[in-house]
């Protein structure tokens, strides 16, 4: 198994996540935001959407090293499993469900002689003997098995659980509604998961891009940059925020002039152009340590981190300047006066009263943060200064794709795969924030501390 | 008998499938009479006058057999209807003038924009109605006035402007929702005035809610009395204070707080603890391109006086007159503070850094909103031993707890607060643990800052109690800040009375409140509603 620097972050990311989910789980103010969050229905449906984005992202962080007939150096475990995908490439562009190839070229017979025609593809609907007739037939036939057989899996596994389960989780999932609607969007999930993956040993269900490589698998591919720009980006900026932030707002005087003069001038530098001096520099530093960064995937990998660490130190300015705001407003509450009449020493005050009653706003922006980051690697990619063209990303999807949408009849797979996932993946964790918002604002109602 | 003009009929509101905050109450109000709605936080009083309305939020359920205005059954009207009832037959004036009224509109244009919804009037005859609607609620010189904007009133002026918007639509009858109580009294001395005098010039019904018996007492015709959602009471003055009929009624009166008991104090010798000497709390004011100083706000201005050991020193003055300031500077928890501090032979102004930390369980704090004082995200436990912790990092984890155990059961807490929020307990009870922080590092002097003023009156009563058995207890002495002279005279030794950023009067209880020297102090004497209970 090979640890890249992603793979580790994203790890302890999780880590922390559940050793914050143990913390939280004994703190009555943490819990009943929670709760609320368990009661809504589009929080339930859009946690469980995000969930599925998590797991195909955590398997494909699982690298180890190829055995040699592979022709990747490193791969994950999600290549591993997609391994038809990855290598049954065509030629060049091929459309969704097609059996014939995009543009006509020369066709050699098995006379010697030569045809201009479309080609066969060499595996996309290559089990048909006559695709023209056949073809739409046996798609919709492939796809009924492919959806029954997954909905049978998901029912089976489901009655398993509904076995193992308790009584009380089994109350709870038979009197809430926001259970039911997330227990039937995973059902949702799984079955046309599971119907996508068996069509995609047959067709490419998504097309293949201009060299010929499955566009499904690129897609599948991008979750985890998406997600590892969305989260790793907040994992960086968050200590600085959080710290300079407090900072700033209880010490006042030159701390709080010398932190706000380094975010007002961080903030007044444009963010693209440090990001590009940025990912050149990092580029020149791998050029000159070749020997450190053999392989394409650790090289890419270094620049996806990069990537995030520079976001991460361009975009802390925000959130600390809330979490400034907050702090002056705090540091007059009487209970932190109260704490300092009692002889509470400065750093303690900053930890136990401070630190607590601002991890709302620290959370709500976390979640709001997300899905601005997926965007931003998108845009980024497009204009050559975000990840490794080697990487996969929605980003140079649609930057590929850009091109042929000039191209009559216009290549529109790339571009609508790219949009359709990366909508889903943004609205979801949109719905969420907005939940994750509404749960912890003290000033809406159901919380109300001061009640 | 006449013809009520308002009339509610079982009515009731609950909030989303809890308990009924309003529970089937009946009342009538007659032309030309101020009704009263008395009772404590909580008990539904507010929400009544906004369900005649029908400006309750939308979690609320309200039901009613009928609500009538003049014979008008309010509640058959449309929404759009009811538009043209409020502000025009009935006026509304809330509680906090500070915030109600919008900051970037002329106070003219205010008044003008109720004229303008409810009457047709050419745009000099709207003028001439403004000013004659601030003539009549007294502001002066209402020709340069009328173009002003909120901050340049004063909070005694703003409510004046208030009671003009209600008055503007010449509404039958006007609601005041705790009118005055973010006033001081002086202040709202003269707005009951205004008041009584306007209802004599219109003969609009006036409908009073309130929390204050002794306001209610001065101003009233009929009183109704609420509790937890119904009306317990009602009766006509001056008969209902001297003969309440219901327990709690009776339990209201009791409890409230007595100017008379002071005489019943007996001064007594005791040594000195806390001697402050020509104290003063400046805060600069800069100005230009360099921030040079122009001049200071005096927020205190050379204060000196002495607590004795065990006693009660009532510091006494109106909001701005700089007592909190001076309470706060004392404990260094502002900067600012100049002068000798001496405490027990320790001067606490020379202090600095760690030995200021190491003196802090001294002198200790009470705060007067029970809510924004204890953090919310601590145990009560937590937040008693913090101070332990602090100051006495030595003491074991069980010794802590124990002692927590003591403080609480001292403050007439349950064992289990221990284990509990803040958010679980009421504003009295929260004012318990507060006491039980301050206490748990065995201070010589603990400053009150307005500690029951946020509490209703029989909670009031509880404390102040808690307070003096504390102090006989523990020898503690108390720097008492607060603007209600009842409360005073319940518990202080001595009373010193603070103007405008100086002791204008400093003696002995009795002294002070029944022979007072200063004319400020007579002022303010004279201008607190007062109450007697046979």
């Amino acid at each position: 198994m090979i640890v890249l620097w992603t793979d580790a972050l994203i790890f302890l990311l999780i880590a922390i996540m559940i050793g914050l989910g143990f913390y939280m789980r004994g703190k009555e103010h943490f819990r009943r935001p929670f709760r609320q969050i368990a009661a809504s229905r589009s929080g339930m449906v859009s946690l469980t959407v995000l969930l599925f984005f998590v797991l195909v992202g955590v398997l494909d962080s699982i690298h180890f090293k190829a055995s040699g007939d592979d022709g990747y150096d490193v791969i994950s475990v999600l290549d591993y499993w997609a391994a038809p995908l990855r290598r049954q490439g065509e030629k060049t562009y091929s459309a969704p469900f097609a059996a014939f190839g995009y543009g006509k070229e020369m066709i050699t017979l098995d006379g010697g002689a030569t045809r201009w025609d479309y080609p066969r593809l060499k595996y996309g609907g290559a089990h048909l003997a006559d695709p023209e007739r056949q073809l739409a037939g046996d798609v919709l036939k492939k796809a009924a098995y492919g959806l029954f057989q997954g909905a049978s899996l998901c029912a089976f596994f489901l009655l398993m659980l509904w076995g193992i389960f308790a009584a009380r989780q089994k109350r709870f999932l038979y009197g809430s509604a926001p259970a039911k609607s997330a227990l039937a969007v995973g059902f949702g999930i799984v079955t046309a998961g599971y119907m996508l993956c068996y069509l995609s040993s047959y067709y490419h269900v998504l097309g293949t891009d201009k060299v010929g490589e499955d566009v499904f698998y690129q897609t599948i591919k991008s979750i985890r940059t998406g997600l590892v720009i969305g989260t790793l980006t907040t994992l960086i900026m968050l200590p600085m925020a959080i710290l300079f932030g407090i900072l700033a707002g209880f010490f006042q005087g030159w701390i709080d002039d010398v932190i706000q003069y380094v975010y007002t001038t961080l903030n007044s530098i444009p963010g693209v152009l440090l990001i590009a001096a940025s990912i050149l520099m990092v580029q020149v530093y791998m050029a000159n340590h070749e020997e450190a960064f053999t392989s394409v995937v650790v090289r890419a990998d270094m620049r996806l981190l990069f990537l995030c660490m520079i976001l991460g130190v361009t975009s802390w300015t925000g959130l600390c300047r809330l979490l400034r705001a907050e702090t002056l407003k705090l540091r007059e509450m009487e209970y932190v006066k109260a704490a300092e009449a009692l002889g509470v020493k400065q750093g303690a005050i900053l930890a136990r009263h401070i630190l607590p009653n601002v991890m709302h706003i620290v959370l709500i922006s976390v979640v709001l943060d997300f899905s601005a980051l997926v965007l931003a690697e998108a845009v980024l990619s497009y204009i050559n200064i975000g990840v490794d063209p080697t990487t996969y990303s929605w980003g140079n999807m649609i930057n590929g794709a850009r091109l042929e949408m000039a191209r009559e009849p216009v290549v529109w797979w790339s571009l609508a795969a790219a949009f359709v996932f990366m909508f889903i993946l943004v609205l979801a964790a949109n719905l969420f924030a907005d939940v994750v918002q509404d749960a912890f604002d003290p000033r809406r109602s159901g919380n109300v501390s001061s009640e | 008998m006449t013809t009520p003009l308002l009339s509610v009929q079982n009515l009731s509101v609950a909030f989303n499938c809890r308990q009924k905050v309003v529970d089937c109450i009946n009342f009538l109000i007659n032309p030309g009479e101020t009704f009263a709605l008395v009772g404590e936080s909580g008990s539904g009083k507010s929400i009544t006058a906004l369900s005649v309305l029908r400006l309750l939020p939308d979690s609320a359920r309200m039901s009613a057999d009928s609500i009538t205005l003049n014979g008008d059954n309010l509640l058959a009207h449309s929404e759009l209807d009811l538009c043209e009832i409020r502000g025009r037959r009935i006026g509304l004036i809330f509680q906090d003038p500070m915030s109600s009224l919008n900051p970037v509109m002329t106070v003219g244009r205010q008044i003008a924009e109720v004229l303008e919804s409810h009457f047709s009037l050419p745009k000099a005859a709207v003028r001439e109605r403004v000013l004659e609607l601030m003539r009549q609620v007294e502001i002066p010189n209402p020709e340069q006035r009328i173009n002003d904007y909120p901050h340049q009133f004063s909070g005694g002026q703003r409510q004046r402007v208030m009671i003009a918007i209600a008055l503007a639509g010449r509404p039958e009858l006007l609601i005041a929702d705790e009118p005055t109580t973010s006033l001081d009294v002086t202040i709202q001395a003269q707005i009951l005035v205004l008041l009584k005098n306007i209802q004599k010039q219109t003969g609009m019904a006036l409908w009073l809610i309130s929390h204050d018996l002794a306001l209610v007492s001065t101003l009233a015709d009929r009183v109704a009395v609420m509790q937890q959602g119904k009306i317990v009471e009602t009766g006509a003055l001056p008969d209902f204070f001297e003969q309440p009929k219901h327990p709690y009624t009776q339990k209201l009166l009791q409890a409230l707080p007595s100017m008379q008991s002071c005489l019943a104090h007996q001064p007594r010798e005791a040594p000195p603890l806390l001697k402050v000497d020509d104290f003063r709390c400046y805060y600069p004011i800069r100005k230009g391109l360099f921030k040079r100083v122009v001049d200071y706000v005096r927020a205190v201005d050379g204060v000196s006086f002495t607590i004795p050991r065990g006693k009660t020193l009532a510091l006494v003055g109106e909001s701005g007159c700089g007592k909190t300031t001076l309470g706060k500077a004392l404990l260094n928890l502002i900067p600012g503070g100049a002068g000798r501090v001496l405490l027990d032979g320790v001067d606490f102004g020379q202090l600095r850094g760690e030995a200021l930390r190491q003196k802090r369980a001294d002198m200790q704090i009470v705060f007067q909103d029970p809510f924004s004082s204890m953090n919310p995200r601590m145990l009560v436990g937590d937040i008693v031993a913090e101070g332990i912790r602090a100051l006495h990092p030595g003491t074991g984890a069980d010794a802590r707890r124990e002692k927590v155990r003591q403080l609480l059961e001292q403050v007439g807490l349950p064992a289990d607060a221990a284990e509990r929020y803040p958010h679980e307990f009421s504003g009295g009870q929260r004012q318990r643990i507060c006491i039980a922080r301050a206490l748990a590092v065995d201070p010589k002097l603990i400053v009150c800052d307005e500690p029951t003023s946020a509490l209703d009156v029989s909670v009031q009563a509880q404390i102040i109690e808690l307070l003096k058995t504390l102090q006989r207890e523990k020898n503690v002495s108390y720097l008492f800040i607060t603007h209600d002279l009842a409360v005073v005279a319940e518990i202080a030794d001595e009373v010193a009375v603070m103007y405008r950023g100086r002791i204008v009067e400093h003696g002995d209880v009795k002294q002070v409140l029944m022979e007072p020297r200063h004319d400020y102090t007579r002022k303010l004497l004279a201008a607190a509603p007062v109450l007697e209970v046979s």
